[in-house]
């Protein structure tokens, strides 16, 4: 440290705030992410090099067949297309859903908060997919909808509402909106009352405080949701696979498809890396406009 | 003067017997008035009983301790808070049902509550465009207001870049430029460092006098009040305790609190021994006499209480009322010294006293007098 008050002495041979006690608290964090985050995408991206033999064999002769591949068929397009617009779609369903309760939570006079915001917790506590699998028993023919339908005879025949692209939106929905109204929540509670006091007493009535002070301060909450809820969504394989058809795959199932599938690993990796870069420059983006703490913010909750 | 009158939806006069004035025209009524209001909060009484009538044009202080009820008033001017019995009135209307976006009202907080995401510019004509001033006039009226708070040319700037000082001008801009009946602050200048309170004082004061604007001020600082204001109401707890200039809450405070909290004044318990022409001799619980000068009607025997600044009482034995103890404790200020004196049955006074001769030690006998026109009976 450059400016080091002069009552600090060396003991031992360390000072206090040394810099190298930051990084030896540091490097199990930092091999943690270099280990299990870095080098696997390193080998990932060597592997979009590879040559693809036959199912599971390949050989590392370079080449950029898969690349080639990627770049020129219409297949892979489609399907980033689609999952680029499931992820929009259900981000800014997240968010127009979303907004609502947040702002209820925030301005309630209700005392005990905390409750609202534990319940937006709650169903973290069940398992993912157990919460993806009963939609099923919602949506599906057999499910609650179409029975009750069915009973009271305003159907005949049940509706295709399961393995549907609705299905998996509505699946996603389901799982992101906690993130999407935390998200929302924090950056409404980092805004000073005092200035909607100020607004009202310039004139405006709430409405018209809403719009000009309370929203415009909380929107770098609610990009932040979205950009999560997009990330998310984009990149969500558990849900398609549970709730979409063949037709409903998404990038992720491609992947998956490709590996496990094919055995096909070059081309596997390539579709990795693809998505990751895609994924990745969306969140750049917002981070270049908006700032990345916002994220960090509303996961903290 | 203002650009859109509140709209006289209802322009129900006060209670008559009020004030005199309110028969005569609006002109002569007074620009703010409270009427035994009364200001809860759920169960708890905030604010009590409070009636006050404001000139128009006057700068009048809230001033008391924290918790007091001071932001709650104001609160209740500008309509953030709702009352519970009692009227406001603004310039001769009652407000209770006005909403608060169509009292014509200026406020300006403790923390600028600048909207940090608009420029000066659109913040100081926030006000302007929801009054409907016309928009080829808003440019010229933020120009002007800004100039009057000295930060002509900030105007592309976000209050982030400003210093404090610069933020609560740009706040009292935004307050004043679409001409409110009434500009209601709420300790403006305790977020500032001392030498910016100093200045902001000064302009603030110097503001409200050129604009004629009448002034509600907030805060919990004796010498701010002291020095800005043409009228003190003195609060604790919810109630005014004294209404006054600010040499008759300073030189006769009514209550014991006030004199304790207006520069703290020494307070000496004491019996009313007899009465005359002149005043009244008490005995102090020290078992002193003391002569006080007072028109108070008191009869020998009651309890009460002598109030004498530190400012008041002098080294030496010429003055008529003298005390006695010893010297606890001394600080020195140069041209005056402070004593803390034990006048003997837990009684400690503070003497503020011109440097003349070798200072008291600490531990040494001490003799203090005052005048008995320096003091007040309570
Ligand atoms: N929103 C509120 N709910 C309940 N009590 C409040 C509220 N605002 C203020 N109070 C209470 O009312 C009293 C007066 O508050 P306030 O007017 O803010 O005092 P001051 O401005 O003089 O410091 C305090 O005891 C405070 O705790
Ligand atoms: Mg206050």
């Amino acid at each position: 440290m450059a400016t080091r008050p002069a009552d600090i002495r060396p003991t031992r041979g360390w000072r206090l705030y040394d810099p190298r006690l930051a990084w030896l608290l540091l490097a199990p964090a930092t091999l943690l992410i270099v280990c299990f985050l870095i080098l696997p995408i390193l080998v990932m991206a060597v592997y979009t090099f590879f040559t693809f033999i036959t199912a599971g064999v390949e050989q590392s002769t370079p080449t950029l067949a898969n690349w080639h591949e990627f770049l020129t068929d219409p297949y892979y397009h489609g399907f980033l297309f689609k999952t680029l617009r499931v992820g929009v779609v259900t981000s800014l369903i997240c968010g127009v859903v979303g907004y609502f309760p947040a702002y209820f939570i925030w301005s309630t006079e209700f005392k005990h908060k905390w409750l609202l915001l534990l319940l937006l917790i709650v169903p973290f506590w069940i398992s993912f997919t157990i919460r993806t699998f009963s939609w099923i028993h919602i949506l599906g023919e057999e499910g609650l909808i179409n029975v009750a339908l069915l009973r009271l005879g305003l159907i005949d025949q049940p509706l295709q509402m399961l393995y549907t692209e609705g299905a998996v939106i509505m699946g996603m929905v389901h799982f992101l909106l906690p993130y999407m109204i935390l998200n929302v929540y924090v950056s409404l509670e980092n805004i000073d009352r005092t200035l909607i006091s100020a607004a009202r007493s310039m004139g405006c009535t709430n409405a018209q405080a809403f719009r000009e002070v309370t929203l415009p301060l909380s929107l770098p909450g609610l990009a932040a949701g979205l950009l999560l809820c997009f990330v998310l969504a984009a990149g969500s394989y558990v849900t398609p696979q549970i709730l979409g058809s063949g037709r409903d795959a998404l990038f992720g199932n491609l992947i998956y498809d490709t590996i496990m599938g094919q055995l096909n690993w070059p081309m596997g990796a390539t579709l990795s890396i693809v998505l990751f870069l895609v994924l990745g420059s969306v969140a750049a983006l917002y981070t270049r406009y908006m700032g990345m703490s916002q994220i960090v913010k509303g996961l903290g909750g | 003067m203002p650009d859109r009158v509140t709209e006289p939806s209802d322009p129900r006069p006060l209670a008559a017997g009020v004030s005199a004035g309110a028969s005569a025209g609006a002109s002569a009524a007074p620009a703010v008035e409270f009427n035994d209001v009364q200001i809860a909060y759920g169960k708890f009484i905030a604010v009590h009983n409070f009636s006050l009538s404001i000139e128009k044009g006057s700068f009048v202080t809230l001033l008391g301790p924290s918790g007091c009820g001071k932001t709650t008033l104001l609160r209740a001017v500008a309509g953030l808070v709702g009352i519970s019995s009692g009227q406001i009135a603004i310039g001769g209307r009652r407000i209770d049902d006005v909403p608060i976006y169509k009292r014509n009202i200026g406020l300006v907080f403790q923390n600028y509550a600048l909207f940090p995401h608009k420029t000066v510019f659109d913040n100081v004509a926030f006000g302007l465009k929801y009054h409907n001033v016309p928009k080829a006039d808003i440019a010229p009226r933020v120009a002007r207001a800004l100039e009057m708070v000295r930060l002509a040319g900030s105007e592309r700037k976000l209050p982030s870049q400003l210093s404090g000082g610069q933020q609560q001008r740009i706040a009292l801009a935004r307050a004043i430029v679409f001409e409110p009946e009434v500009l209601l602050l709420d300790e403006p200048l305790s977020a500032l460092d001392a030498n910016m309170r100093e200045e902001m004082r000064v302009e603030i004061k110097k503001i409200q006098k050129q604009t004629g604007i009448t002034a509600i001020f907030v805060t919990h600082d004796q010498e701010e009040a002291l020095s800005m204001s043409d009228r003190i109401v003195v609060m604790s707890a919810g109630k005014a305790e004294q209404i006054g200039s600010p040499t008759d809450v300073y030189d006769r405070p009514a209550t014991t609190f006030v004199a304790d909290f207006l520069g703290k004044a020494n307070l000496l318990a004491a019996t009313v021994k007899d009465r005359d022409a002149g005043g009244v001799s008490v005995t102090l619980s020290t078992g002193q006499t003391v002569r006080v000068a007072t028109d108070r009607q008191v009869a020998a025997g009651d309890k009460v209480s002598v109030v004498v600044r530190p400012q008041k009482l002098a080294v030496g034995s010429e003055l008529p009322n003298r005390l006695s103890g010893r010297v606890l404790s001394t600080s020195y200020l140069g041209s005056r010294i402070i004593y803390e004196i034990d006048l003997g049955q837990g009684s400690i006074i503070r003497a503020n006293v011109a440097v003349v001769t070798e200072p008291v030690r600490e531990g040494e006998t001490i003799e203090v007098g005052f005048d008995p026109a320096d003091c007040v009976l309570l």
